[in-house]
Parts: C-alpha cells; structure tokens; sequence
C-alpha cells in the first residue's frame, strides 16, 4: 500500500481501522512534494514544518479523545488566493510577494474546525487571471502528465498537486473554468459549486459576481466529502445563500438509468479538437450503456458567454484591484516623489502584463461612453444565457460537454496570444455567467497520453446529480486504475 | 470600434496604470482584438432583457448594529509600507 | 449693470455621518475620537479577500431621514462603486448608491424673514465614509488613519432651490434639527459629522436658464458656509461683469484669508465608473416596513413648537428658538417638567445657556447636565437661595461637570446671605466707607444708591440678597 495514492476516503478507512496514523499519512505527503516539487512547482508558499507538528499534536488529541471527527490530520492544499491567517497570501503576484493574511478566510475556517492541515499554498494564475498558470509571477507550475504542458489554470498549482498524489485534495477558485479546465488538463477530479453555495469571505476577489471556491479531488467521492465541509451560509457574504445543509455523500447511488442528460452539439462544433471529441462521444455511449437517456440538443451561447465574461469579469475586476494601490499593504514602489507616482509605479511594477491587460479592458468596458455598449449589454446577455440554460434543465436533468477544447498545451504556446489563451475558457464561462454548478472529471486519454476532461453542468444547487452522475461514470470506467501521471520530460 | 493611442492612455491613467512605450502598440492591438469579439454582445438577441447582476435574485442581506471589535489589528499593521504613530505614511496630499 | 441685477443659485449637497453602532458594512465601532486604526478590521481596511455586509439601521435611518423631507422611499434599490483612488479611501472605491437611491423627490419648508418656501431635495442616499489624512508635523508625508472609513453616511442632495446666504443657513438648520430629532444623526459639525458641498452659481434677474457653477467640499460650520456663499457670488459676477466666463470647478474656501481657492488637478479628469456592486444585493422595501417607520418617528420640531405656543405661551420666536435644536428642546422639555416657569426655563437656555455654547464652541449636545438641574437651578433663585447673578456662575460651572447646583453652591460658599443681622452689618461697613456717596444721595442723586449696593455685592462676593440690602440701605440713609 502506498499512503499518497489513496483517497481519502480511502484514508479514513484506514485511519480508523488503525494500519496508520496521521503522522505517517502527512509524513508521506510532505515526502511525496519533496520528492516531486523540483519538477511539477505546485506550490507558492510550503508550510510543511509548521504541518508536521500539527499533526503530530492532532494524533496525540485524536488518541486521547479529545478530537473527533473523520477528517482530523488529513492533509490539503489551498490555492494561494485564499487567506489563511499569519500566512502569505500572494495571488502569484508580485504586488502581495510579502503580504501576510491578518485573518482566515471562511473556509479556512472550516477546513481548521476539522483538523484538517494545510501542506502550502498552491501556485496559479496571478489574481486567478488566465487559463495555463503561467501568469504567475514565481514560477511555472507543470503538468504532471508531461512536464512540458501547462497545468491549466488558474488553479494549475491545486490541480497538479493532486494530479501528482503531493496532496489528497486541494480546494481552488473558478471564476470562468479555473477549477475544471484545469483538472480537466490533469485528469482529476474538480468542482465548481453553485454561485452562493460556499463562502468567497477571504478569497481575494477577481470577479465578485463568478468567483466561486471548489475542489480537486481524487474522484468523486471525495468531492462530496470535502464539499460537506466548505458549503453553507456565511453571514459575512452577502452572496452567500442561506439553504438547507446536505451531506452530499448520500446521493452517490452508482446510479443513472432514467436520467436525462442533454448534449448541446455545439459545444462539439469547430474548435474541438477531434480527439476530445471522440474521447468524450465515447463515454456518452458509456452513459447510455449505464442507462441514461442521452439526447443531442441547441444551446448557443457559448461564445456569447465568453464575450460577456471578459467584459464582466474586467470590469469587475478593474474595480476589485483598485485596492492594490502602494498605500496599506503590498508592494509599494521605491521611485516616488508624490501621491501619484506611489499609485502608478506600485501597480505598474506589481502587476503582470495579463493582470494590466484586464485592468485597462476592465477599466474600458466601465467609462462613460462605453457601459451600455459592452458592460450593460453583457449583464443583458447574462440572463440570456441563464434563459437558454432554464429552458434545457426544463427537460433534461444534467448538461454535458467538454470541459476544454483541448488537451493541456505546451507551456509558452498560447502565452502571446490572450484571445487565443481566453478560447480555452469557452465550454465552461457560461457555467459561471448562469452561476450554476460544473463537475469536471477525467474520461480518457488523447494520443499523447495526456487526459481529457469530461464536464457535467446541473441545476442551481443540485449537485447531487453532477456528482452521482459522475460517481457513476467513475465506477464504471475507473480512470484512476487505468491511468497515472508519468511525468514525462 | 476602433480604439485610439490617446484613448488607451486615458484608461490607463484612469486605472493608474503606465504603459512603456513598447508596450502600448502589443496593448492597443490586445485590446483591440478582444473588442471586437467582446462585440459580439451587441449581436446577441437580448432585445428586451434584463441586466443581471448576479446570480442569486436575494434581496434585504442585512447585518445587526452590533459592535464586534476585531483582534489581529497588529497583523494589519504589519502590513503597511510605511507606518508611523500606527498610520500610514504616504507622501504629503494637497488639500 | 450692478451686483443687485444678479441673482444667486444655490444647491447643496450634505453629508451626514448616522448615528449607528457600528460602520456601515463591517462590525468595527463608530466612536469618534478613538486612537488611529484602532476601529478598524479587514474590511473597513479594505483587506484582500474582504465582503461588505449592509448594517440594517443604516437603511432605517436612511429611510426616517426620507420620511421626515417628505421624500418618496425607493422600493427597489441598490448599492453602487464609485472608483476613484486617494489613500483614504481603501478599497479605491466608494460603496454608495448611482441610480436607485433609497429616497427621492423630497422638500422641506424653510422660513426667512417671515417667508415661507420649500426647498426642493432631489435625493437622499447612503454611502460609506472615507479615512482621514492627518498631517505629519515633522516629516513631509501625511498620515492616514481609518477609523473613519466605513462610518455610514447619507448623502442629501437639494434642488438648487436656495437664492440668498440667509436662505442656505435656513434650510440647514432645519434639516440639521430634523435629523437630530429623529435621531439619526448626532450632527455635530465640528467632528464633521454633518457637513457641505455648496454649489453656487449666479445669473441675471429673469434669466431661466442657470449660470456654470462651482463647487466648495466639505463646508462644516454655518458662518463659513454664509461667508463663502457671499464671497462666491460677489466673484463670479465680478467675473461676469467684466466679460469673463465662470469655470465649472471645484474650489476650496479658506477661512483665514476668506476667499476661495481653485483645487482643480488638471492631470484627473474624472470618470467614477459607476455600476452596481456584486458583493452586495438588492435592497427591496415593503409598504409595511416603511409605514412601520412612518408609525414611530419620535415627534417632530413643527409639532413641538405648536405645543409651545399653546401650552406655554411661548413668542412665536422662543418656540422657534427652543426646536431650532432637539437637545435645546429636550432641555425645554424636561426642565418645565419639573419647573411651574416655563417663561425663566426658556429665558435661561435661550440666553445664557446659548451664550455659553457660542463662548465655547460647543454643540447643545455637549451639554452635561440634565433639564432637572435647570429646574432646580431656577428653583433656587426663586426660593431666593442665590441671586441671579450667582444663578449665572452655578451654570458656567454645571457646563464644566455634570453636578447639582446645589452642590456647587455649597461647594464654593455661593449661597445669598439673607440674614438680617448679617446684612446689616455690611450696610454700615459700606455706609462707613462711603461718606461721598452718602452725601451724593441726600443730595437727590438716587444713582448714589446702585454703586452703594454694587460694593455691598462687591463686599459679600455676590453673594448678599439684593432686594434686602436695597431695602435696608435706603432705610439707613432716609433715616
């Protein structure tokens, strides 16, 4: 038995049967980066000493009763754009390079009342802006896959950390596909809840309206485990809905037959690469094999969706980056006479090229003259592809697609060319735009070896059925037995 | 549309942001090209359409006129670039 | 053409800091005076990761102020940003409101020099104050502290109703008062927490159309805002007359020199870029959430000042005097609760009391003691415990601390000698002293008589019941 390629559901087992303990399961971890972190760079910021003792002193708890719970000492990874207190919280920008968190995100929070331990905070796209991780300003997170492709992004440093068996799981952020295409790229197992289900208190905004924290599991089983533990209300977001708590490991039934799924053709048309697309033709014929009713439907909104989340997601952000300014906390330039220049050299050194180029479209989409032509005609287009979304969910009950044109890419490949770069958000923006919830799970291989990721899109605030219809998938076909990162060069 | 030098430079001093010289050609023709794809909204049958904002239809999210007093201000003290006297020091502002 | 062919526009734009426990959108408190930063928590910091969640007196209070101008309360409202930077505002932008303000299409009724008129308020919304920038004293640099950023704020915009300075000082005070009535802002100008933009501009007689205006920020105290207003007019028609043009821009007036200065910063043409902010949702009010406000509003100055009038037969310009100000007010009030002399209660808060808050630049607010001790203090000149002059020291040092009068009467010896014998005694001491004055009187100067008792007061340290030593000195001399 090797620790670090179990689940953790898989670890609880295990845990509790006594064949290990806390110790050895973080210990093999932090063995685990050790070993891998030279190739993959999965992680901004490492705070394995600091886990280390931590779990020893959770062990020592657990034996003596004073913890309970079935997730103590289990180890994860956090996207550094999530606060956690006395922590750097970066963005993989240099404007936070030594910013440290006075307070702990909500889901922080949570993750800390289960005993749970953080290994680091993972690498990403600066301010989550970008699809490959390579705007980050310290390094270039690689695909465990083939160390020569982008992991995806912007949670590349969650999605290859798990990819890479560094950590059992990771919790991301996806504002147009930050989670699923990247565990789409790295054959895990990712999720991006329902606008509203979990806390953004503490996830340093990009797009307030689309920013949505989610999890890189292993598989699916232990999405519904970790979803458990970061959904439900927050008074401290006011975004956040305030509805029933479920334990979402009770709807995985191994079960389809009678579901409905929709297939919009074109999310299959030009653009997809033709082996994500038979990939993807073949485990529809799996759903059908398990029973599900699978039919072809129109839904064109997709490029629609991408024009309204850049205008939206700029202007949004535009806005939520004001706040990096030189004045209380982050870098503040050296070169300054006076007020202005503190202002424009700070943002000018502290950002990164894509991070300026969102800011200004952001800035463009919002100044008079130019909101009703682009900022409010993408809010009107977002209730047009709400509108589409309710007319298929009227008849089916989950929506499948691709969750990526393609396979990962070669690092530098699409790097100078931002429009090019934002088409790999295509099949799941719109996701985001209607604030519904998007499963992606790995379904196959390409030629290359390199993963294809699968995505299920259901109803607001029913997961259950993307993750039962995942589970489902998922036991029939068991990915994970059949394929492993190999870490090519 | 068609986005102008001066135009772009006007955005960018409203976002306080400075574009080297070689870097306002790659810009202009950045912006430009997601423009005109952004353009595609104003394509999109939403004749009639109302704006969303954001996904939830919530309404009256309030909070009580409670006093909670936070306890890491330290931790966000630590934080400024230049502190005096608990302050933050930033150049002379004319008033 | 002359300056009395002009005729001066004038609008405002007041900002009130509400009188809530905590900030607007964070749990931090909103005591003024606190230590620097030491009222702040990530959001009012404007940390990265930080969300807004709406304080609910903030909407109350924004709607009681709306009710009260008569103004129609929005049912569907909503939060806006308006980006701008400057470093005492954190988050770079302001959470306040663009196109759905919480009231709209208001008026109140001002009354100059027995005129009545209504001045239009085109709106009322909230917002969230900025930090403050103090200045360094030694270095060169400014310092920002940001116990104030976040305080809740409303916005009150008014028509450019207003024609003359005297119209402007009017229409505050009533606005000022009636928000203080309904206790949603304590309105102390002098902490800014109720404070100016004034918008002046100037056009000749019988034209429709408005000249350019400008603009002075900030204006926190009447005398200034009168003296800027006149200053303003007088240079812009000045400008008029000699072919010039009025530039639309901001100007800052200074008081020690009193005039106005441009502020404008060629480099910033602005552009706020509003849209509505998605940390925050809707704000959607029922009829009977705001008719539940409308049914308990605490009573309003017009209503009082009837009563007054009627019940205590107040001068139509005590009673206006008396409501100018709720704390002023309530002193009226509870003082005659207990006093049977509604008339000295009156006399003693319009007069000295008000003489000693214009002495010490404070605000009727600041006020310690209670209207029972107004009572008790009046009540003990009538008992002639102390003389009125005395009466007059006993308040200057209630101002000090919050004691009873009699307490400091009997702390400091104040209290009026009325014994016979004594009195007697000074009377002859002075009589003694005095054999000019003596003489002056016999002689038909009855003047004679007031320096005598003067230096008989003098003699006691005020201290002497005048009506005795009156009495008993002109029985001394008419002997």
């Amino acid at each position: 038995m090797n620790i670090i390629d179990l689940t953790v559901h898989e670890l609880q087992e295990k845990l509790k049967n006594k064949e290990i303990t806390i110790s050895e399961i973080n210990k093999a971890y932090i063995d685990r980066i050790n070993e891998k972190e030279k190739d993959v760079q999965a992680f901004i910021t490492l705070t394995t000493d600091e886990a280390l003792e931590k779990a020893k002193s959770i062990e020592e708890k657990v034996n003596s009763g004073e913890i309970k719970g079935d997730l103590a000492g289990i180890p994860i990874g956090i996207k550094d754009n999530m606060c956690i207190e006395g922590v750097k919280t970066t963005c993989a920008s240099k404007m936070l390079e030594n910013f440290v968190a006075p307070y702990n995100a909500t889901v922080i929070e949570k993750i800390n009342s289960e005993n749970m331990i953080s290994l680091g905070k993972t690498n990403m796209d600066e301010f989550a802006m970008g699809s490959s991780t390579e705007t980050s300003y310290f390094k270039k997170t690689k695909n465990p896959w083939d160390l020569s492709k982008v992991p995806g992004g912007s949670s590349g440093g969650s999605a290859a950390a798990v990819s890479a068996n560094m950590v059992p799981w990771a919790l991301g952020s996806d504002t147009g596909g930050s989670i699923r295409q990247p565990a789409g790229c790295c054959g895990v197992v990712g999720l991006k809840p329902t606008y509203g289900l979990v806390s953004r208190f503490g996830l340093v905004a990009y797009a307030s309206s689309l920013d949505q924290i989610g999890t890189f599991t292993k598989d699916v089983q232990d999405t519904a485990l970790l979803l458990n533990i970061i959904a439900g209300h927050d008074e401290k977001d006011s975004t956040s809905a305030n509805i029933e708590k479920k334990d979402y490991t009770k709807c995985l039934k191994n079960d389809v037959k009678g579901l409905k799924i929709a297939v919009p053709k074109e999310f299959f048309a030009e653009g997809i690469n033709p082996e994500v697309k038979s990939t993807l033709e073949k485990a529809i014929e799996k759903y059908k094999e398990l029973g599900a009713v699978v039919e072809e439907v129109s839904l064109d909104i997709a490029n629609y969706a991408l024009a309204a989340y850049y205008i939206i997601a700029c202007a949004e952000a535009s806005s939520n980056l004001g706040r990096f300014d030189g004045i209380r906390y982050g870098h503040r330039s050296e070169k300054f006479n006076n007020l202005r220049d503190i202002y424009i050299n700070s943002r000018s050194e502290g950002f990164g090229d894509e991070v300026k180029r969102r800011i200004i479209l952001g800035t463009y989409v919002l100044s008079s003259g130019y909101y009703d032509a682009f900022y409010k005609k993408g809010q009107q287009v977002r209730t047009l592809v709400k509108n589409e979304f309710d007319k298929v969910f009227a008849e089916y009950d989950v929506i499948l697609t691709p969750t990526a044109p393609t396979t990962a890419f070669k690092i530098g490949e699409k790097s100078d060319n931002p429009l090019e770069m934002y088409l790999s958000d295509i099949c799941t923006v719109s996701v985001n735009i209607a604030g519904l919830p998007g499963l992606s799970l790995p379904c196959g291989i390409d030629s290359n070896g390199m993963p294809v990721g699968m995505q299920l899109i259901g109803k607001r605030f029913d997961e259950e059925t993307i993750l039962n219809t995942g589970y489902t998938y998922e036991q029939a076909t068991k990915f994970r037995d059949n394929y492993k990162p190999e870490f090519k060069n | 549309m068609e986005v102008k030098k001066e135009e772009l430079l006007h955005i960018a001093k409203l976002a306080r942001l400075k574009l080297q010289d070689d870097e306002i050609e790659k810009y202009l023709l950045n912006l430009q090209d997601i423009l005109n794809f952004a353009n595609i909204v104003n394509k999109a049958p939403i004749d009639g359409l109302k704006e969303t904002v954001r996904e939830r239809d919530a309404y009256n999210v309030f909070r009580k006129d409670e006093i909670e007093v936070f306890d890491n201000i330290d931790g966000m003290i630590k934080n400024f670039p230049d502190e005096q006297d608990n302050m933050i020091r930033v150049p002379k502002v004319v008033q | 053409m002359s300056i009395e062919d002009y005729e001066t526009v004038i609008g405002l734009e007041v900002h009130a800091e509400l009188s809530t426990k905590t900030k607007i959108f964070c749990k931090c408190p909103t005591k003024f005076g606190a230590n620097p930063n030491t009222q702040v928590c990530p959001i009012c910091m404007a940390m990265p990761g930080t969300l807004p969640v709406l304080n609910e007196k903030v909407v109350e209070y924004a709607v009681k102020a709306g009710i009260t101008t008569n103004c129609e309360i929005e049912r569907d409202s909503k939060n806006d940003r308006k980006n701008y930077f400057y470093p005492d505002l954190p988050k770079a932008y302001q959470i306040s409101q663009y196109d759905r303000p919480l009231c709209k299409h208001g008026n109140i009724e001002i009354t100059v020099d027995g005129e009545k008129k209504k001045i239009g308020i085109t709106r009322i919304h909230i917002e969230e104050d900025a930090g403050k920038l103090n200045h360094d004293d030694f270095g060169q640099g400014s310092l920002v502290d940001l116990n104030r950023a976040g305080v809740p704020l409303i916005e009150i915009v008014s028509e450019p109703d207003m024609r003359s300075s005297a119209e402007v000082d009017a229409y505050l005070k009533k606005l000022k008062s009636i928000l203080e009535y309904i206790e949603v802002s304590d309105c102390k100008m002098q902490e800014g927490s109720f404070r100016a933009d004034v918008n002046v501009s100037v056009r000749k007689k019988g034209d429709t159309e408005f000249g350019t205006r400008t603009e002075m920020k900030n204006m926190n105290s009447f005398r200034s805002i009168v003296r800027a207003i006149e200053y303003e007019r007088v240079r812009q028609i000045e400008i008029i007359e000699n072919g010039g043009k009025i530039e639309q821009e901001t100007l800052r007036w200074d008081d020690v020199s009193g005039r106005t200065f441009s502020m404008r910063d060629k480099e910033d043409a602005q552009d706020y870029r509003y849209f509505p902010d998605p940390d925050l949702v809707a704000i959607r009010l029922s009829d009977e959430y705001i008719q539940n406000i409308k049914d308990n509003l605490p009573e309003l100055p017009e209503s009082r000042k009837q009563r007054y009038l009627d019940d205590y037969k107040l001068t139509q310009k005590e009673a206006d005097g008396l409501t100018a100000s709720k704390y002023l007010s309530n002193l009226f009030e509870e003082a005659t609760k207990i006093s049977n002399n509604p008339k000295a209660v009156c006399n003693w808060i319009m007069s000295d009391i008000s003489r000693i808050l214009n002495e010490r630049e404070m605000e009727p607010s600041d006020i310690k003691f209670t209207g029972k001790n107004l009572a008790e203090l009046i009540e003990l000149i009538e008992k002639g415990t102390i003389s009125s002059s005395i009466a007059k020291k006993v308040l200057e040092k209630m101002f000090d601390d919050a004691k009873e009068p009699e307490e400091i009467i009997k702390e400091n010896g104040w209290i009026q000698i009325s014994d016979e014998g004594a009195i007697k005694e000074v009377v002859m001491k002075i009589l003694e002293a005095n054999p000019q004055s003596v003489a002056d009187y016999k002689a038909g100067k009855d003047r004679a008589l007031g320096f005598l008792v003067g230096q008989a007061m003098k003699e006691t340290k005020g201290k002497a019941n005048p009506q005795m030593l009156n009495q008993m000195f002109k029985e001394e001399l008419n002997k």
